[in-house]
């Protein structure tokens, strides 16, 4: 066939082309198209669908988060360690997001619920490994193994490219405005009761000292890990990172709980 | 305006558009191109109805397929399971000290072993299983072994770990800390040191290592025995042999007596850490894969 007999593509196939003397809807649409004020608003109306339609059934669907036993809000020390983690950047290097996937789950352990990461705000998941995943890094190691690795990760790792964060053992964590912390965290959905808030300073204090009243910090955070995690006297930057290294993971009791396959 | 008459040698007209005398060809997209589109778009549909896609009232469709990455997963990791079943069950009731006279066992439990410990060990012993010299984190290549060596001893150590509050199990002992606990004098604890540097075969003034000697018999003898060899009942390391879990030297042998030390090892089977525990065939994958390295008692 010549290209000369080939019949013309349909002007609704084109977007363009010979009009029919009738007005369509692509001369109507020429209304927007002339119009920038009208075509940025109708923009932002057909966005907003987009985004209701993703977004809002995430607050009510009810296989969102299923409801798991154990997850509950982090200590005021072990949201301390998480606020370093953040100023740290750790984020950059370590996922914190076990993905249901063999591989993941042979070397990680079980994968992540979305309930373990309900209290986060923001949430850690990460989108880049350069180094492991940390979602269940609690338990993993020994206190003095972190200890050991912070301060000089090639020490144990010797193919680690970690830097070195030596300078938090030093660094003397004073508990100034964590009860404030806690609450802003309740400001954005963490259940932080009054109870909480007014102990916060005694429970950031009481979490590094074994021989302490350590009843009521386990009360208010069940399985909260009670040690001198850096094994120096004081409150450091160090004992706050490792008691957040420490539980991460740790809360769902996944010996009793078995996620439904069909989420 | 343009010249609505205007054809090209294609036949098509102009868009009707024209600027400063500068006009369009109202040439078709090509052919392939519309058709990939109306393809995708249809693609789509199928997709949404095969998938899991659209929100309802409680929960979003589920799709024709049925599929979840959750099922998947767990698919996957039994279609492996099947596979290996007949030498994972044997694996994991296994008579430890059997499995080295099994080769086909054998082979699984070191192999399957090496990548367990890969993900797991080498962290604090080594990649190669060579540990941390003179910090605390044993070698596992050569003969010395704090809570003995045998195949069984391993594998209890890995299933329960060492001083942890994990496992009530846990292998346990604490030396004094017989410097800070104000139970030795620095005088006498610097008499210890050179009778140890003695029973090790190394440098020591032989004044203090005869001083030592009684203070040896009278707080160390208990656990490390009276001639030094350890005992691993007690996790309590050979004094004689040149092996030092955190170096042999006075400032070392020093701060070990004054503050003691105090190695931690978590427990590792998934009993007392259902996340990310290791099972029983993995526990005695990688005690096979440990005692073959070369010390194995």
């Amino acid at each position: 066939m010549a290209p000369q007999d080939k019949p013309p593509m349909p002007a609704s196939a084109t977007g363009v082309g010979d009009r029919p003397q009738r007005k369509s809807i692509l001369d109507r649409h020429k209304i927007l198209e002339k119009n920038a004020t009208l075509l940025l608003v109708v923009s932002f109306l057909v966005v907003t669908v987009g985004g209701i339609v993703e977004i809002a059934p995430l607050f009510y669907l009810e296989n969102t988060i299923e409801e798991v036993d154990g997850v509950r809000p982090y200590s005021p020390l072990e949201l301390a360690g998480r606020d370093i983690y953040i100023r740290e950047g750790c984020y950059v290097c370590h996922s914190q997001m076990i993905r249901p996937m063999r591989d993941e789950v042979e070397r990680y352990g079980h994968y992540s619920l979305a309930a373990e990461s309900m209290y986060d705000h923001p949430f850690q998941w990460g989108s880049k490994r350069t180094g492991p995943d940390l979602a269940r890094v609690g338990g993993r190691y020994s206190d003095e193994w972190h200890v050991a690795h912070f301060v000089d990760p090639q020490s144990v790792v010797p193919e680690s490219v970690m830097p070195k964060y030596a300078f938090l053992r030093n660094a003397k964590l004073k508990p100034l405005h964590i009860d404030e912390l806690l609450e802003t965290h309740r400001l954005v959905g963490v259940p932080y009761t009054d109870e909480m808030i007014e102990n916060a300073e005694a429970d950031f204090m009481v979490q590094i000292d074994p021989d302490g009243d350590t009843d009521g910090l386990l009360e208010r955070y069940p399985g909260a890990q009670v040690r001198n995690f850096d094994g120096e006297p004081g409150m450091s930057e160090m004992d706050a990172l490792i008691a957040y290294m420490q539980m991460l993971g740790t809360l769902v009791d996944f010996s009793t709980f078995t996620p439904d396959p069909d989420r | 305006m343009s010249d609505k008459d205007k054809k090209n040698e294609h036949g098509y007209g102009t868009t009707g558009h024209e600027w400063d005398g500068i006009e369009e060809w109202n040439n078709p997209m090509p052919r392939w191109w519309v058709w990939t589109f109306y393809a995708t778009i249809f693609w789509g549909v199928l997709y949404t109805i095969a998938y899991p896609a659209w929100p309802l009232v409680n929960k979003a469709t589920g799709g024709l397929l049925g599929y979840s990455t959750r099922a998947e997963v767990a698919q996957q990791i039994s279609d492996v399971e099947a596979r290996n079943a007949e030498l994972e069950t044997q694996l994991a009731s296994a008579d430890l000290t059997q499995i080295a006279g099994n080769d086909a066992l054998q082979n699984y439990a070191v192999q399957g072993g090496a990548a367990v410990f890969r993900a797991n060990c080498s962290q604090c012993h080594g990649s190669g299983g060579a540990g941390v010299q003179a910090s605390g984190y044993p070698n596992l290549l050569d003969d010395a072994w704090l809570w003995g060596g045998t195949i069984e001893q391993i594998a209890y150590t890995v299933r329960h770990g060492i001083r942890n509050e994990q496992s009530p199990d846990a292998r346990w002992s604490e030396m004094p800390a017989f410097g800070t606990d104000e139970i030795l004098t620095d005088e006498q604890i610097g008499q210890v040191v050179h009778y140890v540097r003695k029973i090790s075969d190394q440098d020591h003034d032989a004044a203090q290592a005869a001083a030592g000697e009684a203070v040896y018999l009278d707080q160390c003898a208990g656990c490390h025995m009276e001639d030094g060899i350890g005992d691993p009942e007690n996790g309590a390391p050979n004094l004689t042999d040149a092996i030092w879990l955190y170096g042999g030297d006075v400032a070392s042998l020093t701060e070990t007596i004054h503050d003691s030390r105090f190695g931690v090892m978590p427990a590792w089977s998934a009993e007392y850490r259902p996340a990310g525990g290791l099972s029983d065939s993995e526990i005695n994958a990688v005690a096979a894969y440990v005692h073959q390295l070369g010390g194995g008692e």
